[in-house]
């Protein structure tokens, strides 16, 4: 049987295709299909798999529910919410869309009109002040029915505390309402912090008919092409859940792209003996900056799809920075060189591609140097580029003003961009205590293997390791990632008083369920795992520190942890943040939040490696600039190369998807695997 | 001096900028004080070594320090120049608000950067704390009449010596402030901050050079000024005035003039401030480097891109005439600084605007609405809520203001009511948009927001208001309305009453169950009503933002014809 993973971007939709048998994997590239994905996402399996009945399981990232937040292409949705509080998603946390400027405003994904309130209130400590009012319930879902909502949220104060007139509204709802896309607060996200909460349940129902629709349509059409197996959907932070689940909880999909991406670099560099690795993933727009740290991603609690419009799910930590390749270059009136964040992106992108852009861009400095092969774009998009055009654009916008001839500006173009992408390693290693030396640097996108000697160089990482198929690594990490699902219940309460039971009954809740999720799977786990943490402060503290909870689960049943065993556990996670302890502080437990994983099983790398074992000769010779001079330099094509060759810099290595540049005074070696690993030549 | 070539210095430009921005993140990871950690009412900075000048100062730190902290290098220049003991390692603390601006609620920490034994550049970080002893906890109090009432004064002094801490000056801060373990932490962390910048330094220069770097810090305030001299030259020649008030000084109610006279030659700016009122009693006076802070906000505002360094102000004069509230002498009380500085910005924007109506926004709500809620609980134990409330957000050419935003002089935001309710005894009975509430115009303002919040403690409770724009209400620009007025009222056996001074008030007794409301202005309008498109009323009404009284009395009627 084949294990087959999709990631489908702006562009291309990438597919690969994990033989179970016999290890050995497969990939295929082909066009996105617009408006409806699913045709790319099928020609794209076709490539590569004939009879659809060989695939056991199908994993799917997606871009459906970002693209849906991004482009404010969700459903019209209905909001039924407590008395005096119908504006929080409006209101926001009283924030502006920028620090200087005061221009912007903001508009929810839900009118205001399709905003009800209906008499409830439950208090900050559980305790009912107002029984729910059905009656106005009812009234309210018939009228947001009647205009038309095919969704419906219900947003309920405190509901974190005392989910039960929020339970008794939905059962209310679900009863008349005519369709499935009805939810609560409550269930999607028991968390105090109701703007978060509120936030984060209606984009849900903004996404769900969108996105359950959308699966549902893939879905069908691969049943029809005789798949039997299980599809899944990667989730932001990383894990991947049943299709099912996805249609539930679409807002868990909004980072699945570069979720999938992440777990991917993190499982080829630990493989290829890396298990420090700072990935960076090199756009049209941005540069995405991840650190995994001994083979662990980062996740971070929520994250802004844009501005106001807050998802609080656990995602896999991604920073980004307006430096892509199409990022323009200009000088300011003060006479600086500043790279960004206006970007001409993929369309028209660069002056080079000749499509109405005439201000230049990053890689229009690449082309100009020779880094690019002008005669063979990547993409396959344009059969030229066009390299005079690029040069006349740099003269133009950043060689006059600053006197310098088109070389030098190039040059300039590229060491502001390397600084500005060197800031966003440094901001996610320097900054949070890793030292960079420590850690790899995988580069994978497009243009990111143009940048990686410049990586090095300036934050002082000592490898870079580039993937065999920097193209395709959303799509493979679709066939790594684990199952797993995330729960959380804010407790809220100081760590005297903690009602150890009822701490316990929620941990058991989430096991219970997470496992029976596992079970309802058809696919295969090596192991099953469980993880445990808590939000924790000292009281009057509002940041708090994720506090890891060694707890035994034997045969399914969580044992009881004590109060001291949460102190030292607070006491050791505190210590290791902030140095040291503060003297009679209160310690209080703010949230739980458990993990249930099915780890799946892992194929071996070096399936991917070549074969061959021929040195492989340059295939052209091409003028290259480096610093202040051009240097006649060796084009290699990179898939042809087999293990264990060396080639010293300067030196381009080429495949269909990605330039890898070797610089002056480092050298490239292929491993076992088929990686290319960068590192100073001596 | 070194030359230094444009990719050089753009490249550490970035680095430096990044050095204070990490500042500023490791003082709100550690600070224990909300005021800080959340609504990051603190700033970090590089400072020039004779002048005091700002270099590079942190993005995410609070917008009005920008300005003010070369005023606080300055006072540390100056006392160290008196005495002559200046060493490596000396760090030197103070929250004298008449030499370093803004007021006593801001610690400033002051430390000299040394290279091979000679003295590089200044790092400083300062960090609103949340108790410095005084007459009100939190010193927010209206009506202090010098600064003895409003809380413990420090000068400039050392608090380590040759890296050294004096511990006695600490004794001394830990007992003159109510929450001594916050101080602490805030202390710990802002130590902990100038720390980090140092060895952040150590690594730049060793990368770099002293010489390079101290040639890029040169380059950056000269194009700093170049940049504002071009914005300048893009903008008329010409004299433009405007004037607004606030509504008292929280002891006579009568109104405070702030007046502007804006005058602009070629590339040079003039911002006069006469004709606004003296010195007053109350806490609403600001010292001199507050007002020449608040002037740098309100011109980064209107030229967002524009970098945080000393080289803005070059071409701009700032004037404040002798005995104004604006450049007030100690000891005059100054805790309310925010409502003034507010006010000054909103006076640059109304003149500005006569002069490029296009580039500038409509007045914000203008008031921070600093509402405390205190009391004992049953078992005795005091508590104290304490917050900033929003408004609306002025509009502009480009549309409609921002609804319930934050102040322009901060980044603040405001914390979830489920946190409140959950941490003190009060619910929110309303935390709601407030319709009709903005300025009408072409664009319409932002709105602002209604907030009623129940006391369910069975001992009652007492309430403080420090506001502003009860009487005079955010204005519009380029033909657009005012926005409406705050108001703020509190139940009493008799209904629902109003403060005697409007928009500020001491010891409001409230008893279980009864509540206090605060309706917060909206933006300014921008353009004519008459402008405005029938379809954006007739939407603004059927959402409720509006009502259609209000609707036909600003627009007329054609908004009706309109299917939404």
């Amino acid at each position: 049987m084949k294990i087959v993973g999709v990631d489908v971007g702006g562009t291309f939709t990438d597919v690969f295709v994990l033989n179970e048998a016999d290890g050995t994997a497969a990939v295929a590239k082909v066009p996105t299909t617009r408006p409806d994905q699913s045709g790319g996402f099928l020609t794209g399996i076709g490539e590569q798999v004939e009879d659809l009945s060989d695939i056991s399981v199908v994993v799917h990232g997606t871009t459906a529910g970002t693209n849906a937040l991004l482009e404010r292409k969700g459903a019209k949705v209905g909001v039924i919410t407590t008395q005096g509080l119908r504006d929080v998603l409006e209101m926001r946390r009283r924030d502006r869309p920028r620090t200087w400027g005061l221009r912007g405003d903001f508009e929810p994904v839900v009118d205001r009109r399709y905003r009800l309130e209906v008499p409830e209130r439950t208090l900050a400590d559980g305790t009912i002040r107002t029984p729910v009012d059905l009656d106005a319930v009812r009234v309210a879902a018939t009228t947001l029915a009647g205009q038309g909502c095919a969704a419906i949220a219900i947003l309920f104060a405190n509901s974190y505390a005392n989910p039960a007139n929020e339970a008794l509204a939905v059962q209310a709802v679900r009863a008349i309402w005519p369709n499935e896309h009805v939810s609560c607060s409550s269930e999607i996200l028991p968390e105090i912090r109701e703007f978060e909460r509120f936030s984060t349940t209606a984009l849900n129902a903004y996404l769900q008919p969108e996105v359950s629709g959308y699966l549902d349509r893939l879905e069908t059409a691969l049943k029809q092409g005789g798949f039997g197996g299980e599809f899944m959907i990667v989730q932001s932070n990383g894990g991947v859940m049943a299709v099912d689940t996805a249609c539930k909880v679409p807002v868990r999909t909004a980072l699945s792209g570069p979720a999938a991406g992440v777990i991917a670099a993190g499982y080829i560099a630990s493989t290829a003996g890396f298990p420090d690795v700072i990935t960076g993933d090199m756009g049209g727009t941005s540069f995405d900056v991840s650190l995994i740290a001994g083979g662990q991603s980062m996740l971070s609690p929520q994250t802004s799809i844009d501005f106001g419009m807050v998802v609080r799910t656990p995602m896999i930590e991604i920073t980004t920075i307006g430096a892509g390749g199409g990022s323009i270059a200009w000088v300011d009136k003060g006479g600086l060189l500043n790279i960004g964040p206006e970007s001409a992106g993929s369309n028209p992108g660069p002056v080079a591609y000749g499509l109405g852009n005439d201000r230049p861009t990053v890689t229009d400095a690449n082309v100009v140097l020779g880094r690019i092969d002008p005669d063979n774009p990547i993409g396959g998009k344009l059969t030229r580029l066009d390299v005079e055009a690029a040069a006349r654009a740099i003269d133009a916008h950043v060689g006059a003003p600053l006197n310098l001839d088109t070389h030098q500006a190039a040059e300039a173009i590229l060491r502001v961009a390397n600084s500005r992408m060197a800031g966003a390693i440094r901001l996610v290693s320097i900054e949070r205590g890793f030292d960079p030396k420590r850690f790899a640097f995988m580069p994978f996108g497009g243009g990111g293997a143009l940048h990686a000697g410049a990586m090095l160089a300036e934050v002082g990482i000592a490898r870079a390791i580039v993937p065999r198929y920097p193209g395709v690594t959303s799509a493979m990490g679709c066939v790594i990632a684990d199952m797993r699902q995330d729960f959380v219940q804010t407790i809220n309460a100081l760590v005297d008083q903690l009602d150890t039971a009822v701490l316990t009954g929620f941990m058991q809740d989430h096991v219970d369920r997470g496992m029976a999720m596992l079970r309802a799977a058809q696919t295969t786990f090596e192991a099953r795992k469980v993880n445990f943490e808590l939000d924790m402060a000292y009281i009057g503290q509002t940041h708090t520190v994720a506090v890891p909870l060694e707890v035994t689960v034997g045969d399914g049943t969580v044992l009881p942890p004590a109060r001291a065993q949460i102190e030292a556990a607070f006491d050791a996670a505190y210590t290791a943040t902030f140095g040291r302890l503060l003297k009679n502080g209160v310690r209080r437990v703010l949230n739980l939040r458990s993990a249930v994983t099915g780890i799946r099983p892992k194929f071996d790398l070096e399936t991917l490696a070549p074969k061959g074992t021929r040195i492989a000769d340059p295939r052209a010779t091409r003028r290259v600039h480096f610093g202040d001079t051009w240097r006649d330099t060796a084009i290699y094509d990179r898939l042809a190369l087999p293990v264990g060759t060396e080639i010293t810099g300067p030196a381009i290595l080429e495949q269909p998807d990605t330039t890898v540049l070797i610089e002056p005074g480092l050298k490239g070696r292929v491993d076992r695997f088929g990686n290319t690993i960068i590192t100073g030549d001596r | 001096m070194a030359e230094i070539d444009p990719i050089t210095l753009a490249v550490l430009a970035g680095r430096m900028e990044q050095i204070a921005d990490e500042m500023d993140a490791t003082l709100f990871r550690a600070a224990f004080n909300p005021i800080i950690a959340e609504a990051h009412d603190a700033s970090h900075g590089l400072y020039h070594a004779s002048t005091g000048d700002t270099l590079v100062q942190g993005k995410s730190g609070l917008p009005i320090f920008v300005g003010v902290m070369a005023f606080a290098v300055k006072a540390v220049i100056d006392k160290a120049a008196a005495d002559g003991d200046l060493a490596d390692g000396d760090i030197y603390i103070f929250n004298d608000a008449h030499i370093g601006g803004t007021h006593l609620s801001d610690m400033r920490l002051v430390r000299p950067y040394y290279r091979d034994g000679k003295l590089f550049c200044y790092l400083a970080s300062v960090g609103h704390w949340h108790d410095v002893g005084g007459a009100v906890p939190g010193n927010y109090n209206p009506a202090a009449t010098d600064v003895f009432q409003e809380a413990f004064n420090l000068p400039p002094v050392k608090l380590a010596r040759a890296g050294e801490i004096n511990q006695d000056i600490i004794d001394i801060l830990l007992r003159n402030t109510r929450l001594p373990q916050s101080a602490m932490g805030d202390l710990n962390g802002q130590l902990g901050a100038l720390d980090l910048g140092i060895r952040r330094m150590d690594e730049l220069l060793d990368a770099y050079g002293a010489d390079t770097v101290r040639a890029a810090l040169d380059a950056l305030g000269d194009r700093a000024e170049a940049l504002m001299r071009a914005e300048l030259e893009g903008l008329p020649d010409g004299r433009w005035e405007a004037m607004d008030y606030l509504d008292n000084d929280g002891i006579t109610d009568e109104p405070l003039a702030i007046r502007v006279a804006l005058e602009i030659n070629g590339d040079e700016m003039v911002l006069d401030f006469a004709g606004s009122a003296p010195q007053c009693a109350g806490p609403v006076n600001i010292a001199l480097p507050t007002t020449v802070a608040a002037a740098y906000v309100a011109i980064k505002h209107v030229f967002p891109m524009l970098p945080a360094n000393a080289g803005v102000m070059r071409p701009i004069d700032v004037r404040v005439p002798e005995g104004s509230m604006l450049a007030a002498q100690f000891p005059a009380p100054t805790g309310g600084y925010t409502e003034t500085i507010l006010r000054m910005i909103d006076v640059i924007f109304s003149a500005a605007a006569q002069a490029a109506p296009d580039r500038i926004v409509a007045n914000a709500y203008g008031t921070i609405n600093a509402l405390s809620i205190a009391g004992k609980r049953s078992d005795g134990r005091p508590w104290v809520m304490f917050s900033f409330y929003g408004g609306g957000h002025g509009a502009s050419l480009e549309g409609d203001g921002l609804n319930h935003g934050n102040a322009p002089i901060s980044t603040a935001t405001i914390p979830p009511m489920e946190i409140l309710e959950s941490v003190y005894p009060v619910m929110f009975r309303q935390w709601a948009l407030r319709p009709d509430s903005a300025g009408d115009g072409m664009h319409r303002g932002g709105l602002g927001a209604i907030y009623e919040i129940e006391v369910l403690e069975e001992n009652g409770a007492e309430a403080f208001l420090f506001g502003e724009r009860g009487r005079f209400a955010p204005k519009g620009i380029a033909g657009g309305a005012n926005a409406a007025l705050n108001v703020f009222s509190y139940a009493t056996d008799e209904g629902f009453a109003h403060p005697p001074l409007v928009s500020k008030m001491r010891g409001i007794k409230l008893r279980q169950g009864q509540s206090v409301r605060l309706e917060t202005p909206g933006g300014g309008g921008y353009g004519p009503a008459a402008d405005r498109a029938a379809t954006a009323v007739a939407r603004d009404v059927a959402r409720g933002l509006m009502s259609a009284e209000h609707a036909d009395e600003a627009y007329g009627q054609a908004w009706r014809e309109v299917t939404i």
